[in-house]
């Protein structure tokens, strides 16, 4: 029986098979992609990437958007897309910062940051899931709104938070552990494990992805897609107030654009992490590796004497090499493709 | 059958207890679906037997699989009414969990499984098996989902296994493996939509003797098919749909396939030629 199944040599084997195999270890590909970057900039930078500093500084500064990376990961493997985390960004940041500096209550401040983090979610969430509009639009919308609200709230200043220092609150979360590892990277890493788990292991997650590869089979398995929606967006409205409270703890400082330059960097991490644009999948360890990859190419390309202007062009190149990556790891027949395309053209 | 059915915990939806003996396992009453403008079901009136196999058939588009989602609790009526072992549902209790609880299967025509979702997710995707906080016990379902394939489906040695995703399947394999969650999870009504859809000669003996295992161990069927051939074989009785009306009410043994065949064509037909079909 099993011999008379002719499997074309452009499919994978069903099982077994060393790549098949190595497939199936979650994110090896970007692992692999961090190594050899890591490896790169020792390379060239000896003197800058042997030392600790400079690692000390990528898990002082990427926490924010990893967690946000996160976040999306949930997102995007439910089929959805939040463009509005950015706004968050400034919207909680202001909670938190307002607070913070009129009342000195700073956990209540990081409570309220939160919740305002999962209002804005639950609205977004309301907005795709009851409304029915496409998440793509209402969070371009809820976008501007919120982002605009922080701006006119705080009239657009910037708040200075230094009487954060010796808190508690900033010891727990942006503090340094032993003086030489950044609290916050402990946080992420920490969420990253948790995530990991609520996708792959939770009810919740696998109602995600099944929500994510195809709606209406999710819903003739008796899923509730509208409230598991609606929860979704509230979790990522969650962690972007997470995220807003680690940047605005750790820069003791506020000001209403705070996260207009996560957009991009925060959603090229999860792709480059390898979870597909099309829903159904999500790879959080590939989100984790793929953050702090987006994350050290700006400051490691600049460290190793390659003119700034550069940045861009390489960060281009890396996130489509790990993309182009991904994508053969898990469809090795693509190879014959692409070279049977390149072979007619040429 | 595995012989662990799993205690469900009964009832919850409309206080049918799943053991107690009842005359029907579902009655739909005056049921109307409407989407928008069109009019998918009118008035069904539908009773099925506890140990009775029921074919449904009807053109495209004449509403079969639009009933089957009201029973199964995908798709809540415009109007009308339900009993499940002769107890009246309450529509706002009544799910797709709460059919599941009340031991209702269902084989969708398609779309019912995940395509980039492996096979033990499928199998338990609604019901997981999970600890107190939600979290899937994923060696349990694992291992369980195995022995479907081996058991009930006889995917042995064909490189499948509880890891592969749907997409590495055809079509018949696809459908194999929805029958195949059917006959683990033992209901005690089964609703077939199109199971036949795609299936080689022999897999569709397999479907047939599926359904001939649900008339011999006592249960319920419904059961969706084009293949006039093949329901009319197997069914205690043929409900015929037309434009969302049941237009006839078929027991086995009164028509033969002939008859039937001509009656469904006359059904759309000008009158003089219905007539000359009779
Ligand atoms: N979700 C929906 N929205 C709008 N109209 C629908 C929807 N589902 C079904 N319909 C309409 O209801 C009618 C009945 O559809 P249904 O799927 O029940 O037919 P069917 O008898 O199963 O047909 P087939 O044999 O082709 O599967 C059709 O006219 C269809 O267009
Ligand atoms: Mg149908």
């Amino acid at each position: 029986m099993s011999d008379a199944r002719a499997v074309p040599t452009a499919l994978p084997p069903r099982h077994g098979g060393l790549w098949s195999r190595l497939a199936r270890i979650e994110g090896l590909p970007i692992v692999v992609v961090f190594f050899v970057l890591v490896g790169a900039f020792v390379y060239f930078a000896p003197e800058v990437f042997l030392r600790w500093p400079i690692y000390f500084s990528f898990l002082t500064t990427i926490p924010p958007m990893l967690v946000l990376a996160l976040g999306l990961t949930l997102v995007i493997a439910a089929g959805e897309i939040d463009l509005s985390f950015p706004s968050v960004l400034a919207f909680s940041g202001f909670l938190f910062a307002w607070t913070v500096r009129h009342t000195g209550l700073d956990w209540p401040a990081a409570a309220l940051a939160l919740a305002g983090g999962a209002l804005v979610g639950a609205v977004n969430g309301v907005l795709v899931a009851v409304v029915g509009i496409p998440s793509i639009i209402v969070t371009i919308g809820t976008q501007f709104f919120w982002g605009g609200i922080a701006v006119v709230l705080s009239g657009g200043l910037s708040y200075s938070l230094q009487r954060l220092d010796h808190t508690l609150l900033a010891g727990i979360f942006t503090g340094n552990l032993f003086g030489v590892l950044p609290m916050q990277s402990l946080w992420a890493a920490a969420l990253a494990v948790f995530v990991w788990f609520l996708l792959n292991r939770h009810r919740f997650g696998e109602h995600l992805l099944f929500i994510g590869d195809n709606r209406e089979v999710a819903r003739v398995a008796g899923i509730n897609v509208r409230r598991e929606v609606i929860k979704l967006f509230t979790l990522m409205g969650l962690f972007a107030g997470f995220g807003a409270i680690l940047l605005t703890m750790e820069n003791r400082n506020f000001f209403s654009t705070q996260g207009g330059g996560y957009l991009l960097p925060a959603l090229a991490a999860v792709f480059i992490g390898g979870t597909s644009v099309f829903g159904g999948s999500g790879k959080v360890v590939g989100s984790f590796f793929g953050a702090y990859i987006i994350g050290m190419l700006d400051a490691g390309i600049v460290a190793t004497g390659v003119a700034g202007f550069w940045v861009q062009v390489i960060v281009g190149i890396v996130f489509v090499v790990a993309v182009v990556f991904h994508l053969l790891m898990e469809h090795p027949g693509r190879f014959i493709t692409i070279a049977r395309f390149f072979r007619r053209s040429s | 059958m595995t012989g662990e059915t799993t205690s469900h915990p009964a009832g919850a939806a409309a206080g049918a207890d799943p053991g107690r003996g009842y005359t029907h396992i579902v009655r739909a009453q005056r049921i109307s679906v409407s989407f928008g403008n069109i009019r998918a079901l009118s008035d069904i009136d539908l009773a099925i037997g506890r140990n009775e196999i029921v074919g449904l058939i009807g053109d495209n588009g004449a509403g079969k699989s639009t009933l089957t989602k009201v029973l199964t609790g995908v798709l809540r009526p415009t109007s009308g009414r339900l009993f499940i072992r002769d107890q009246p549902i309450d529509w706002n209790q009544y799910s797709v969990r709460a059919a599941h609880r009340l031991r209702f299967e269902t084989v969708y025509q398609e779309k019912s499984l995940g395509e980039k979702q492996p096979l033990w997710r499928n199998f338990f995707v609604g019901r997981q098996i999970t600890n107190r906080w939600g979290f899937i016990k994923v060696r349990e379902e694992r291992r369980i989902a195995d022995e479907i394939l081996k058991r009930h489906i006889g995917f042995r040695g064909v490189g499948i296994d509880a890891d592969s995703t749907v997409s590495q399947l055809s079509g018949g394999e696809r459908q194999g493996i929805a029958i195949g969650r059917a006959m683990y999870f033992d209901s005690d009504l089964i609703l077939l939509d199109e199971p036949t859809v795609a299936l080689a000669v022999k897999e569709v003996q397999k479907v047939l003797d599926f359904v001939r295992s649900i008339k011999r161990s006592g249960r319920a069927c419904i059961y969706i098919e084009h293949n006039l051939a093949h329901v009319h074989a197997l069914a205690d009785r043929l409900v015929v749909l037309d434009r969302g009306r049941i237009v006839a009410d078929i027991p086995a043994g009164t028509m033969s396939l002939e008859e039937l065949t001509r009656f469904l064509i006359g059904l759309h037909a000008p009158a003089g030629a219905a007539g000359a079909a009779q």
